[in-house]
């Protein structure tokens, strides 16, 4: 690994394979670093190694992910594995940990193709053992070749919580009962975009995969979920009835990953038909700090074909800075492509809205997992005057835990938000701190002492 | 909680708490644990409550363990390795122990 | 229009102290905060509540503010999260315990009695977990820590329980004396006072240049860094003098890492960017004086914008140019301490003219041969 690099890529999901694709056959010197054992991200998790072999449990979208990494592979791009991207400044310095060694690496450009992650399902009980996110039970499924085992229920809303009962029934698990949460009035926001997704792709997939799973599993509607146990997930009770369960997996849509954008310095606004905060960005997915792009889910949500779409713009946009000489193929076709793309996300969007009882919760309801603070101490805490995320932290300690706010962020902003009345956008989120992923001491100790020199800074 | 849908892979030997546990190549030490029937892998610091994997994605820093004597490493991003000692954690587990 | 008796400019601990004191006094203070109160350093520094290692020109400042901190609670009606374990100047090698040791002699001399040389095995005991090769040391067993955002709140909540206003968001535009009252210009239109206290930390220096009255203030923006919880293993803080290192864990188990390296801040943004090299060296430094420490893993760093003048020393005391104008401000990376017994003396100052604590040698007039800019 050398010590700067023209471009440098963060996650290796469909939106980072492209990218460092586009940009390594330019010629320009790429590196690619993923936190994960293996390439692919999320969506294609697993995508070179899966134990999975039988291909139609996966489904044909999983297999897509095999060309993207491929042509990663042969692109020339320098692909890193197992490395922890813990820190990106506005000049472009990249703070990495590979194998317990930390170090310091320059980019020219950088692509974040952090992707997304599940939004946060606070219901009584989910901190308990037993209880997972859908995601979770995918990777499982798809790195590791494992599946639920004993009394499994699926909670939440959302088209990957089909593809996910639909592959787990493909797989021959017994699923004990699906618990949609899906507001119903959702259906009439979700008719204007009606039109345009019945044009979209997202229309016969998603048809499908409901009627693979309907008559295969009971499906219930729910407005209230308990996970119940004392040490670890024993009953699942939802709108008075009870299951037994000996995992429960939750999901209700897929929100950006914004903490290294953030940390970073970028800009981000609220999406309110997405309820979650995404970057600020241009028509190549620049964004606010110059020489700082984001593509993929993080530069908000909009699929896996979207993302590697996404990623090609924002590599051509890299080249076309790094090597104006360089022939760039026009990218009004992949343009039209991806707006085809997002053009049935409306519909989604607004059909699996999440109920803001499942994203506001009241009472003992754990809100930060890290800090076990509750939503109700954080609802005291609003009504007594503290009116943001960080003096929310500084109050609480909520978001200061180990996962830096991940799994809380949303769920505190949009607490204060309805304890003052006001939108999400206004109460903003937290101020991301590096390192975005917890190093340990030695590890930062070991930053090689003749980086320490290059980069003497004046104030 | 986990079964595997097929024995794939060269099984590793690691132990958990000192307890042998067998893995396979591939595997996180996360995905070693449920496979396991392990049922959690820490006590938290704050109230000593017990957690299990949450995201098997490196986001919710539930499945902190201590791998190889170094406390709090995100299991779910550690591949698992022969002879690799694990030990789950109890609350403010780590330095000075 | 609006009328007070005193606009404080700047809601750090220092600005909400002084409004503070000065309504305890009966007087009627207007603290006006760009911000929120403790935004910058005074919420997010390294919490040391510290008599230990300061410049002569201080201490007076710094006893009279540690009377205040062991009373916090009946202050401010919070007891801020102070505990006061002491703090411990660890000296590395025989020649460092050697000056600490005439530092110690010079203070007695002068009659402080806070600064108490001990040998490694008082060192140990006090600091069990650190490295053998440290000889001795200095402790000032008064001193302690606190929750720094939670201090200056407290102070700004009790400020406004005793008759102060506090108006947050609002900036400072413009400073001009019309006739006997000062006409203070914000961004929410202008307030009149016949005084004013400029406490805004790293942005005092444009409020001193609208009085004509430039000094030469570095904007710094020194770095911390926090682990996570790890079991109860030092009490009281510690800090070096021959490499920059504060160190201390709080009563959560996370232990708070500073000692001065710098960030680079950029003030007019409210940003500052961590210099991970810099950290590298405090991580370093960690490891060699607590080998323990070495697999603690390090959850968040950042850095608090703040006043660095270039001796090192605050400017506490009136304006050479304008009548009924304060100077608070440059407390140079070490004001959270002095924050209560500040706003003390200077809620004296501003209401009889005079204080009893001495402030000699903390006068803006010390930079008036520098030239403006």
């Amino acid at each position: 690994m050398n010590a700067s690099y023209d471009v440098i890529v963060v996650g290796a999901g469909p939106a980072g394979l492209a990218a460092a694709s586009v940009t390594a056959r330019a010629g320009l010197s790429t590196l690619l670093l993923d936190e994960n054992p293996g390439v692919g991200g999320q969506i294609y998790r697993g995508i070179t190694s899966t134990p999975v072999s039988n291909r139609a449990i996966l489904g044909e979208d999983y297999w897509v992910g095999t060309a993207l990494a491929a042509d990663a592979k042969t692109s020339g791009a320098e692909i890193v594995n197992g490395a922890t991207v813990w820190s990106l400044d506005p000049e472009r310095l990249v703070g990495v940990s590979i194998a317990g060694q930390a170090r310091l690496i320059q980019a020219k450009r950088v692509i974040v193709a952090t992707g997304s992650q599940e939004r946060p399902f606070p219901i009584p009980g989910w901190t308990l053992p037993g209880v997972m996110t859908g995601g979770a039970a995918q990777t499982a499924l798809k790195a590791y070749g494992m599946v639920p085992d004993g009394h499994t229920v699926l909670a939440g809303s959302g088209p990957l919580l089909w593809l996910l009962a639909a592959q787990l029934l493909r797989a021959r698990v017994k699923l004990d009962a699906i618990l949609d949460t899906t507001p119903r009035l959702n259906w009439v926001r979700a008719l204007v975009g009606l039109p345009d997704f019945l044009l979209s792709p997202y229309f016969g997939k998603g048809l499908k995969l409901l009627r693979e799973v309907r008559g295969k599993v009971p499906i219930f509607h729910a407005a209230h979920i308990e996970a119940v146990g004392t040490d670890r997930l024993t009953e699942v009770v939802f709108d008075g009835r009870r299951l037994p369960a000996d995992l429960l997996l939750l999901h209700q849509g897929v929100v950006p990953n914004v903490n290294l954008a953030m940390a970073a310095g970028v800009a981000h606004e609220w999406n309110e038909r997405q309820l979650c905060f995404q970057p600020v960005l241009d028509a190549d997915f620049g964004s606010s700090v110059p020489g700082i792009a984001v593509a993929g889910d993080g530069a908000g949500i909009g699929g896996a074909t979207a993302a590697a779409e996404r990623g090609r713009i924002a590599g051509f946009a890299a080249v076309r800075a790094l090597r104006p000489e360089a022939s760039v193929p026009d990218t009004q076709a992949l343009r039209q492509k991806l707006q085809r793309e997002e053009m049935g996300r409306a519909f989604l969007d607004w059909l699996y809205r999440p109920a803001e009882s499942f994203r506001r919760p009241t009472g003992d309801t754990v809100a930060c997992r890290c800090e076990e603070v509750t939503a109700e101490q954080v609802r005291v805490t609003a009504r007594m005057g503290c009116e943001g995320p960080n003096q929310m932290k500084a109050f609480l300690r909520c978001g200061m835990g180990p996962c830096q706010g991940r799994l809380c962020g949303l769920t505190v902003t949009e607490l204060i938000a309805a304890e003052r009345e006001v939108s999400p956008a206004e109460v903003g989120y937290y101020r991301l701190r590096p390192p975005v992923k917890p190093i340990t001491l030695g590890e930062l100790a070991s930053l090689p002492i003749a980086e320490a020199e290059r980069k003497a800074v004046e104030r | 909680m986990f079964k595997r849908l097929g024995e794939v892979g060269a099984a590793v030997a690691i132990t958990v708490d000192g307890k042998p546990i067998r893995a396979r190549v591939g595997d996180t030490v996360a995905v070693a644990l449920l496979a396991a029937g392990i049922d959690h892998c820490r006590t938290t610091p704050v109230t000593g409550a017990p957690r299990a994997p949450y995201c098997l994605m490196g986001v919710c820093f539930d499945c902190l363990v201590t791998v190889d004597g170094v406390g709090s490493r995100q299991g779910c991003l550690v591949p698992v390795r022969d002879g690799m000692k694990i030990e789950t954690q109890q609350g403010k587990r780590e330095a000075g122990r | 229009m609006r009328t007070a008796d005193v606009v404080v400019i700047g809601g750090g601990i220092h600005g909400c102290s002084t409004a503070l004191h000065l309504a305890l006094r009966g007087l009627k203070p207007i603290l006006v905060e760009k911000d929120y109160a403790g935004r910058h350093a005074s919420g997010v520094n390294a919490g040391g509540v510290r008599q230990l290692a300061r410049d002569l020109a201080e201490i007076p400042l710094s006893i009279s503010s540690m009377d205040l901190w062991e009373k916090i609670e009946d202050l401010v009606g919070d007891d801020c999260g102070f505990t006061n374990n002491g703090t411990v100047l660890v000296a590395e090698n025989d020649e460092e315990l050697a000056s600490f040791r005439a530092r110690v002699d010079d203070l007695r001399m002068r009659g402080y009695t806070h600064e108490e040389l001990i040998g490694r095995d008082e060192l140990k005991r006090l600091v069990p977990a650190v490295s053998d090769h440290c000889p001795g040391g200095v402790v000032s067993r008064r001193d302690g820590a606190a929750d720094p955002f939670r201090t200056t709140q407290a102070f700004r909540k009790r400020a406004i329980e005793r008759g102060a206003e506090v108006i947050e968001g609002v900036t400072v535009t413009g400073l001009a004396r019309v006739g006997d009252v000062w006409r203070v210009e914000t961004s929410a239109g202008p307030i009149e006072a016949p005084k004013v206290v400029n406490a805004a930390g790293a942005w005092a220096d444009r409020i001193a240049a609208m009085l004509g009255e430039p000094v030469p203030l570095t904007v710094v923006a020194p770095m911390l860094m926090v682990t996570s919880r790890l079991p109860a293993f030092i009490d009281p803080v510690v800090i070096l003098r021959g490499r920059k290192l504060s160190f201390k864990q709080l009563d959560n188990g996370t232990v708070v890492i500073g000692g001065g390296h710098l960030a680079v801040p950029y003030r007019d943004r409210n940003e500052t960017v961590i210099d991970w090299t810099k950290l590298a060296i405090s991580a370093r430094t960690v490891w060699e004086l607590f080998p323990a420490m070495r697999i603690a893993t390090i959850v968040r760093a950042w850095a608090g914008i703040e006043a660095y003048m270039p001796d090192g020393i605050p400017v506490v005391g009136p304006s050479a140019t304008s009548e009924g104008v304060y100077h608070q401000f440059g407390f140079s990376t070490h004001g959270f301490q002095l924050g209560p017994g500040t706003g003390a003396m200077m809620a004296e100052l501003v209401a009889t003219g005079a204080t009893n604590v001495p402030i000699d040698g903390l006068g803006i007039e010390r930079f008036g041969t520098l030239k403006p800019g």
